[in-house]
């Protein structure tokens, strides 16, 4: 079992709140990511979690139980930090030994030379080096145990920090932005071993990252922190397609998603520059936030009263895709509109560009920054 | 290169080489005098190790022993002599179990000391801090009276404990330390609690092993300092010659019958100056070794 509750958690330092009352259940087995940007407090509710930090308020249950007052140790979490924190003094082997030995041996068997005459000390040492091997064999470091943490390339230390984590089995593994020390390729690599590896351990993950990216590929559910509050927890497909209010919309989703400002009528029907959504918004006579993303756009060779044009500032080629970067006409705004290469190829900057929507895909927030459904009118 | 540059690099060489000389030549003169004979000391004469003459030393006949037995050359009569004269093994013993004990009762209290003053967060840490920075402004001498009527009070004059105790607790050991754990990241520590260590656990099995290189700065300091201490152990150790350490056994060769003889005196120096020397060798080639922090980032 690995559940985590937290209930009404709030954090300050001194009179700056850092987390403002949050309500997070977490599932046994579950994938679940503490995405937002920096300083948005998702490393101090790990940290709470973990036990290194005490909240201010509210209460952490692990598998039910209120852990305010159980030391990190005594949690049975493992966490993996960005920095790895390997003993730099240590091997490898005696890097994933120790969490082993601290929970196996008993104080007298820690001690140097008599701790030996320990006649049960020979069984445990067995079985560590049993559960070691176990673990540098899955995560493929087996030839890397009599290194030092100092002769390991990144990728390697991350490794040999998720087996440290892994060896003891604990409850739940919290991961701390742990692949931001990588350089981009084997950062890739490393989201789809870390899906694997929590596929087959059916443990708890509870992971800490910046990157929306990391945040939508890897997680079964994703929770958007920003300033302190958790602004959605939802499966990262919802968080992206139905996105609570505007940060979220504008934090999830790469390149951002454009903001248009709207207005919507006396009969609530919504309307951007020029072109009418023909659909009605379920608040009537405001002002709106439409956001539609750049892959609901589409450059047209069509002219008319759905669609709205600009010059093209900026192409960025990707290969697969090419996001055109647009000035709208009336100057108010810039927006990306991704293009596929097939069809897009041949136009450059400074040209004039016709702009029509996908129809059914714009999302309108009011002015506070809230969601606004569509009337299924 | 050319020859510009040579010449620099030589002007820069000389200077250097001339520093060197002014500092060795202590050392040489130390050296010079334990092999040479009273009358090449008193002559300056007889370059560095003397004519070396089978001679008979009257101070040696004078202190009781047969002509024959005092018959010998320079080098061997002073070395033989100062050995003779005062139990210097038994001084050099005391002089390792007392800056030995005091290095490590340092080490015992300032490492906690300084884990907790660097990464722990507790009510008064700054002023606790700022007591440590005061204490390293006051000179030893200053409090040198009070703490020898206290050790007189508690009856521990003429005792190791005198020239221990007071020692024990280093203010300067425990500013160094926790400037340097001050650079040990956080991370570590966590990772450390995480796995199960408890504080103290903490100190002795991750913060000792990455701080051997600035534990290895602050020995050769502490070692140094009380190995050669003078001043303290003269005011404590007032008659048990047994407790005597090396610089107070090096006393024994001034004055008495045989007034300054210096051969064998400079024999003693040599004697107690070598182990520090070699130690300081031993320890500087681990000092550059080091156990560096790379498997951290």
């Amino acid at each position: 079992m690995g559940t985590i509750s937290l209930k009404n958690i709030s954090k300050s330092f001194g009179s700056t709140q850092v987390l403002n009352n949050l309500n997070v259940d977490i599932n046994d087995g579950e994938f679940l990511t503490l995405v937002g940007p920096s300083g948005c407090g998702k490393s101090t509710l790990l940290r709470i979690i973990a036990g290194l930090e005490q909240q201010t308020s509210g209460d952490v249950l692990i598998d039910n139980k209120n852990v305010n007052r159980v030391r990190a140790s005594e949690r049975d979490l493992a966490m993996v930090f960005q920095s790895y924190a390997l003993y730099p003094h240590l091997t490898v082997r005696r890097n994933l030994e120790t969490p082993l030995r601290l929970r196996d041996y008993n104080s007298f068997e820690r001690l140097p030379l008599i701790g030996n005459f320990s006649p049960s000390k020979k069984e445990k040492t067995e079985s560590i080096n049993q559960l070691v091997n176990k673990t540098s064999e899955t995560l493929k470091i087996s030839e890397l145990l009599d290194r030092k943490p100092g002769q390991l390339s990144g990728g390697q230390r991350q490794r040999v920090a998720l087996g440290r984590a892994m060896v003891r089995e604990p409850v739940a593994f919290l991961m701390d932005e742990p692949l931001s020390n990588l350089d981009a390729a084997l950062r890739v690599h490393m989201r789809s071993e870390l899906s694997e590896l929590h596929n087959s351990l059916k443990t708890t993950f509870v992971y800490v990252t910046h990157d929306q990216a990391e945040a939508l590929t890897m997680s079964s559910r994703m929770a958007v922190m920003i300033d302190g509050n958790l602004l959605q927890l939802d499966t990262p497909q919802e968080v992206y397609d139905n996105p609570s209010s505007l940060s979220v919309a504008q934090f999830v989703g790469s390149p951002k998603i454009n903001i248009f400002k709207g207005t919507a009528d006396s009969g609530g029907m919504v309307s951007f520059l020029n072109v009418n959504l023909k659909r009605k918004s379920s608040e009537s006579n405001t002002d709106l936030h439409i956001g539609i993303r750049p892959e609901h756009l589409e450059i047209t060779n069509e002219s008319n009263e759905n669609t709205f044009s600009g010059t093209v500032a900026y192409r960025e080629n990707l290969g697969s895709d090419i996001f055109f970067h647009v000035n709208i006409e009336d100057g108010s705004n810039k927006i990306i509109v991704r293009g596929l290469p097939q069809f897009t190829h041949q136009i450059s900057n400074d040209s004039n560009v016709n702009i029509k929507r996908v129809s059914d895909k714009a999302l309108l927030f009011n002015q506070a920054g809230m969601r606004v459904q569509f009337t299924n009118a | 290169m050319e020859a510009k540059q040579y010449i620099g690099e030589g002007w820069k060489h000389a200077i250097l080489i001339i520093g060197a000389i002014v500092v060795m030549l202590p050392f040489y003169m130390m050296v010079s005098m334990s092999l040479k004979s009273q009358q090449e000391i008193q002559s300056i004469s007889g370059g560095l190790i003397g004519a070396q003459e089978t001679q008979t030393f009257p101070v040696c006949v004078k202190t009781g022993y047969s002509e024959e037995t005092c018959t010998m050359k320079p080098y061997q009569y002073n070395y033989w002599f100062a050995f003779e004269k005062a139990p210097i093994p038994r001084y050099l013993m005391n002089g390792v179990i007392v800056t030995l004990s005091i290095f490590i009762i340092q080490v015992l209290v300032a490492l906690p000391c300084a884990y907790a003053l660097a990464k722990l967060r507790f009510y008064g840490r700054e002023f606790v801090f700022s007591m440590v920075l005061f204490c390293l402004l006051i000179p030893v001498h200053g409090i040198a009276l009070p703490l020898y009527v206290m050790l007189a009070q508690a009856g521990l004059v003429d005792t190791y404990s005198a020239l221990i105790l007071p020692w024990t607790i280093s203010v300067f050991g425990i500013f160094l330390m926790r400037q340097f754990f001050m650079t040990v990241p956080d991370e570590l520590i966590d990772a450390a609690r995480m796995d199960g260590m408890g504080e103290y656990a903490i100190v002795w099995k991750v913060m000792l092993p990455t701080a051997i290189p600035a534990l290895l700065a602050f020995a050769i300091f502490s070692v140094v300092a009380h190995w050669n201490d003078y001043f303290w152990p003269r005011m404590v150790i007032t008659g048990n010659r047994d407790l005597f350490t090396p610089p107070l056994g090096i006393r024994e060769f001034r004055g008495g019958i045989d007034s300054d003889e210096f051969g064998p005196m400079m024999a003693s120096i040599v004697t107690v100056t070598v182990p520090l020397i070699v130690a300081f060798i031993i320890a500087q080639k681990r000092f550059i070794e080091g156990i560096t922090l790379t498997g951290m980032k």
